[in-house]
């Protein structure tokens, strides 16, 4: 009797035991909450091509190639890829990998997503750029794909980074409603949709059956908080554990404060004035008293070289950008690919630049206004200010004109600025290149955003050549070269690069990136 | 001349029979033509300013690519073909689809609205609730430290900015404090058919701080109100006569007086029942409440004209409605506007 009891009573004991040792062994049960800087409009990954939606949708869904923290390539659901001969590719899937409905992923899946963009016409912001370059697909087998493209195209691995891989199954003839509402977002991603409340709050959930580093955290919300101070108020309150995009305003304070931890790292947006090179008498543009000039002094290079050296950079960096950006010597940030690091940040030297200017038979200067958005860059107003002032030092009397983007752009594409700033995010050299500074050319798609018109035929040689070579670094060689060539010639007068930041609690870190994308999977618990 | 009492409800009704269905279709008919109006207006408008493709293209795409986005949305028509395409699907009830969501812009609107008008509906509850009394207080007693207090705080109250002062509220309140959430709606439940928070303890506490914060401007400006129609109608002979009639004085004011003051407040809540949605804006903005006014915000900065137009023309017949009604309630309390209606 006693020993039944004693038995009992150890195995009672021994239960306890194992269920005390699994609830130690089993994962924690973490959440996280975000604060993002800008509105989702829709989890459709297809639809719109802006950032925040793109944030969002890397939650969920995966693309075959992704992009590490430095903006260099990386296998995603292709675990290789290669070009067997100049104008087909190949690609190898991932094996074993699962959709959050438990089917699993295959070629006819890929297929599906690359030709869905397609489809969605009523986009303002389609993806049908990134498939344009390919004219044939082949499943070769239900891991491998070829691709077809009618000339030698080097960036297909970087195009596709920017298709996501949707399920044929659930997204088939399905409406942007379809995903809002869960029924078509089925993805590969590292989270599974659970709720999305437009306007406010994207809800989500571990996928266990990741293919990929698990995330540390079962339950991700991701608020939507667009105004800064409130974004900033809900971190200090305690309501978020990390938010993106801190004003410079508020970085110094943040980072004093003991309960809180910041990450930061070179952003790939690069900002810069456009210069009007193509007409002779350019708007905006006059001598002092207001007369039109004889001819465009940007067309001469010695006036580029002299505007650049007018600029005192570090003065920018330190004051307007309160230290958080990077003064620029090439049109891509330090660590993407064809950046050149012999290229510096042109010297500050006002003398320089008013005998440049005296050369080039501006012994007086002239007049320009300056155009730049007041809300879509990181202190473009004040950026816009400080060039201007500083422009007026070496004899160029500078006015400014601010507006919304939303007036910007349009405006600016119209060409009714002759020198406008400018920001830019590539994730390659020659990318940036070609739609920045190569002559514009409708039908070959280049110098898309070259507003000044710079047109240098050896640089568009350089970057055709580059896109047609399928070995990488000798891509690089090439981007480089075009980029020395092009940049020395000043196309554009180079700023800064922006820093990007992340704001959390000290019990957290992340590993910032330079796409400034915010990923809740790369958030850890310290 | 005192003016008379609101008659029986027998006369009202009759008066009402015959003047108020003229009074309606009339006003309906000047409806419609301020919609159309507001419409052609928007319509021109955000046409003079731009095009949603310039801001919202991947920067990536080409000109052939732009040029394709802006003919699928049909923005490269001329102005007057996109509005007589817009009026003959408006007409069928399709207000389009918005630019950078994809849905229907009015599904996108009216799923906002109760947000909206939730918000709106507690600060001028809470307004009212707090506002006359107040303002009867610092009216029976204007020289009480009580009434003095209560009408320098009116001043600060629509002289200090919403903006800061919704700022003030988070940092105190949410930051320093912790009492209350720092953004953000509570969790919602169904009633009636919409999605409302107050139902709830978490989303009642979710909604004092932006309630408050809207309710500041209107709060001041109806204890203002009931403060100077108090101090008025005290003055008046039928007060007087009341009190000799040996009336209390809980009945004097709360009856008598009340009901006298209240024609123009009540104008003055209706009229401002459309800018505290107007207003809302800023509020919705500064703690994040997921609105209509934060939504026209986005959508305006990024051109998506279906969006603009739809809001616009669901909040001028929600003015409309507004006027509407405030008219009809001001002819019900004020026989003598019932009356010359009835006559002309």
């Amino acid at each position: 009797m006693a020993s039944t009891i004693q038995t009992a009573t150890a195995c009672i004991l021994r239960g306890f035991a194992l269920f005390a040792a699994c609830g130690v062994l089993s994962v924690h049960a973490a959440e996280l909450r975000i604060g993002l800087a800008a509105d989702v409009t829709s989890l459709d990954p297809h639809f719109l091509n802006v950032a925040p939606n793109n944030n969002a949708a890397w939650h969920v869904f995966d693309a075959l190639v992704h992009v590490d923290a430095n903006v260099r390539i990386v296998p995603g659901l292709a675990v290789s890829w290669r070009a067997i001969d100049p104008t087909t590719w190949e690609f190898k899937l991932r094996k074993g990998v699962k959709f959050h409905d438990g089917s699993d992923f295959t070629a006819e899946d890929v297929i599906f997503s690359l030709e869905r963009p397609a489809t969605l016409t009523a986009s303002p912001g389609p993806f049908t750029g990134f498939v344009k370059p390919i004219i044939a697909k082949k499943i070769v087998d239900p891991w491998t794909i070829r691709f077809k493209t009618d000339a030698p195209y080097a960036m297909l691995p970087y195009d596709l980074n920017s298709i996501f891989i949707v399920s044929k199954k659930a997204a088939t003839g399905a409406s942007t409603e379809d995903f809002n509402s869960g029924r078509a977002a089925v993805g590969t991603g590292p989270y599974k949709f659970v709720r999305f409340a437009r306007g406010d709050r994207i809800e989500l959930a571990r996928n266990d059956a990741y293919w990929g580093e698990k995330s540390a955290w079962n339950k991700v919300t991701l608020r939507i908080l667009p105004a800064d101070t409130t974004r900033i108020a809900a971190l200090l309150a305690g309501d978020v554990d990390a938010i993106e995009n801190i004003p410079t305003a508020d970085l110094t304070r943040l980072k004093a404060d003991a309960n809180l931890r910041l990450e930061q790292k070179v952003s790939w947006r690069t900002l810069f004035l456009h210069m009007d090179q193509y007409r002779d008498q350019p708007p905006h543009l006059s001598d002092k008293s207001g007369k039109p000039l004889a001819k465009n002094p940007f067309k001469d290079a010695r006036v580029r070289l002299a505007v650049s050296k007018a600029i005192n950079r570090r003065a920018i960096v330190e004051r307007v950008m309160e230290g958080y950006a990077i003064a620029a010597g090439n049109l891509v940030s330090p660590p993407v690919f064809g950046h050149v690091d012999a290229l510096k940040p042109e010297t500050y030297e006002p003398e320089a630049a008013k005998k440049l200017l005296a050369e080039a038979g501006y012994p007086d200067g002239f007049a320009l206004t300056l155009h730049a958005p007041n809300d879509r860059y990181v202190n473009d107003d004040q950026v816009a200010q400080a060039v201007a002032q500083m422009l007026a030092r070496v004899g160029i009397q500078a006015k400014i004109e601010t507006m919304p983007a939303s007036v910007y752009f349009g405006k600016a594409r119209a060409g009714e600025f002759s020198f406008a700033l400018l920001g830019w995010g590539s994730f390659s050299g020659d990318l940036a290149l070609r739609a920045l500074v190569a002559t514009p050319n409708a039908e070959k798609g280049y110098g898309a955003w070259n507003w000044g018109r710079y047109s240098n035929p050896k640089v568009d040689t350089l970057l055709e050549q580059g896109f047609a070579t399928l070995v990488e670094n000798k891509r690089e060689a090439l981007a480089r070269e075009a980029a020395t060539l092009a940049l020395k010639e000043v196309p554009v007068i180079l700023l800064h690069h922006q820093l990007a930041s992340w704001a959390m609690k000290k019990n957290i870190a992340y590993s910032p990136r330079t796409d400034e994308y915010t990923f809740a999977h790369h958030f850890r618990p310290q | 001349m005192p003016p008379p009492f609101p008659g029986s409800l027998h006369s009202s009704f009759r008066a009402l029979s015959f003047s108020m269905p003229v009074f309606i279709i009339r006003r309906l008919m000047q409806s419609v033509l301020v919609l159309c109006f507001m419409s052609l207006l928007v319509f021109v408008g955000v046409y003079a300013i731009g095009n949603p493709v310039d801001i919202l293209i991947n920067p990536q795409a080409d000109q052939a690519d732009i040029e394709r986005a802006i003919a699928a949305l049909g923005l490269d028509k001329p102005l007057w073909e996109q509005y007589l395409i817009f009026l003959k699907q408006a007409l069928l009830g399709d207000l389009g689809k918005s630019f950078a969501y994809n849905i229907p812009a009015i599904q996108l609107i009216l799923e906002r609205m109760p947000a909206t008008l939730e918000l709106a509906l507690a600060a001028t509850g809470m307004a009212v609730l707090l506002g006359i009394p107040l303002g009867l207080w610092a009216g029976l007693a204007p020289d009480s430290w009580a009434g003095k207090l209560i009408m320098t705080g009116s001043i600060l109250g629509f002289s200090l900015p919403t903006f800061w002062v919704g700022l003030m509220l988070i940092m105190v309140f949410a930051v320093e404090l912790g009492w209350l959430p720092s953004n953000g709606r509570g969790p919602t439940t169904e009633f009636l058919g919409v999605a409302v928070s107050f139902l709830s303890w978490e989303g009642i506490r979710h909604l004092i701080l932006p309630a408050t914060n809207l309710a500041l401007f209107k709060l001041s400006l109806i204890i203002r109100l009931t403060r100077a129609g108090t101090r008025e109608a005290l003055l008046q002979d039928y007060v007087k006569f009341a009190r000799a009639k040996g009336l209390s004085n809980a009945r004097v004011v709360g009856v008598h007086v009340l009901k006298n003051i209240m024609i123009p407040i009540v104008t003055v809540i209706g009229l401002e029942f459309g800018s505290v949605i107007a207003f809302a804006i800023v509020t919705e903005s500064i703690f994040a409440w997921p609105g209509m006014g934060k939504l026209i915000i986005d959508s305006i900065n990024v051109l998506d004209r279906p969006v603009i137009v739809a809001y616009l023309l669901i909040i001028v017949s929600l003015f409309i409605l507004i006027n509407l009604t405030v008219d009809i309630i001001y002819s019900l309390l004020d026989p003598r506007v019932r009356i010359s209606e009835a006559r002309g």
